[in-house]
């Protein structure tokens, strides 16, 4: 938490490597000594593809969404628009609303990162119909 | 009874946990501890179960209506949604106490407790000061030492005009 917020100006939103030059991370979640590392699109992939399992169960999504957010990255689009499927096929919005939330809350004091990733959210979120917290106004306190 | 705790915790999967009973003495208690809790955190965001477990009628029929399309749910119900889900937002989650102040008052409180036991204390428990604190004998001390030339070259006597009997200006 603490850690992750320290190293994420280091390592941060891990796939914004197009545009944002200065946040490349070239290790991967796990670092080996040796061995292949994992690249930044082999785990992106490994992600959607996680999440885009058909009959993912409640539990799976739980588990990836909390795995992913205990990573020192903000997951790319791709990821969380996979995620956010999953919710719509789990019929649970409250989920994908907090999923939102986690995203914001990850990007720590990077305040570009969020609109960024909801602007690239924007169709899916049109497409199911999820509101953003804003919307709703549940990100005050 | 026990059979139905169990069963809701593990969902649809198979049920892998059978109840024993040993030697006709029955099955044991499943404590609240063991079962699996609500926590609002920000490195855990979607909790092992959802806040609410009781779901009156109308969250029952807004849950069904959560299975066709969310563009028909309406502000309020979307956020009602929300709530059954989750207890507190990120933003409610993160925001201070304001614990702070009542620490804060509560140091200068007893600060200023201590300073009222202070001058009790000087005034009922402490003794007289010696007699060497007295004014006149302050006078004689200071004499004698000017008289006995204590640091004549930068210090005390230095300060002093033997001329004219005066501290020097």
């Amino acid at each position: 938490m603490f850690r992750a917020a320290l190293r994420l100006s280091v390592s941060g939103a891990r796939s914004l490597t197009r545009s944002r030059p200065q946040y490349t991370a070239s290790v991967a979640a796990r670092s080996y000594s040796h061995g292949k590392q994992e690249t930044d699109e082999e785990f992106d992939a490994r992600w959607v593809t996680y999440f885009n399992k058909p009959d993912i169960d409640a539990w799976e999504l739980r588990k990836g969404m909390n795995t992913l957010i205990g990573y020192d990255l903000v997951p790319e689009p791709k990821i969380l628009e996979a995620a956010l499927r999953a919710c719509r096929r789990l019929n649970d919005l409250a989920s994908a609303i907090r999923i939102l939330e986690a995203v914001k809350d990850k990007s720590g004091p990077h305040k570009e990162i969020y609109p960024y990733v909801l602007q690239e959210l924007q169709p899916t979120l049109n497409e199911l119909g999820i509101p953003t917290p804003e919307e709703l106004g549940i990100n005050k306190a | 009874m026990l059979a139905t705790r169990v069963f809701r915790l593990v969902g649809n999967r198979t049920l892998s946990t059978s109840i024993c009973l040993r030697g006709g003495h029955g099955v044991a208690k499943v404590e609240d501890y063991t079962l699996p809790a609500y926590f609002d955190r920000r490195e855990s965001p979607l909790p092992d179960i959802k806040f609410v477990q009781q779901l009156s009628p109308e969250q029952k029929s807004l849950k069904e209506k959560e299975k066709g399309s969310w563009a028909a749910l309406s502000k309020e119900e979307k956020i009602a949604l929300y709530r059954i889900s989750f207890k507190e937002s990120f933003a409610e989650m993160d925001k201070g106490t304001g614990e702070w102040k009542s620490v804060v008052a509560g140091i200068f409180f007893f600060i200023g407790f201590t300073g009222l036991v202070v001058l009790w204390q000087r005034k009922y428990v402490y003794g007289d000061v010696p007699h060497t604190f007295d004014a006149e004998y302050k006078q004689k001390e200071v004499q004698r030492m000017l008289d006995m030339r204590i640091n004549p070259v930068e210090g005390f006597s230095a300060k002093w005009d033997y001329e004219n009997n005066a501290w020097k200006k």
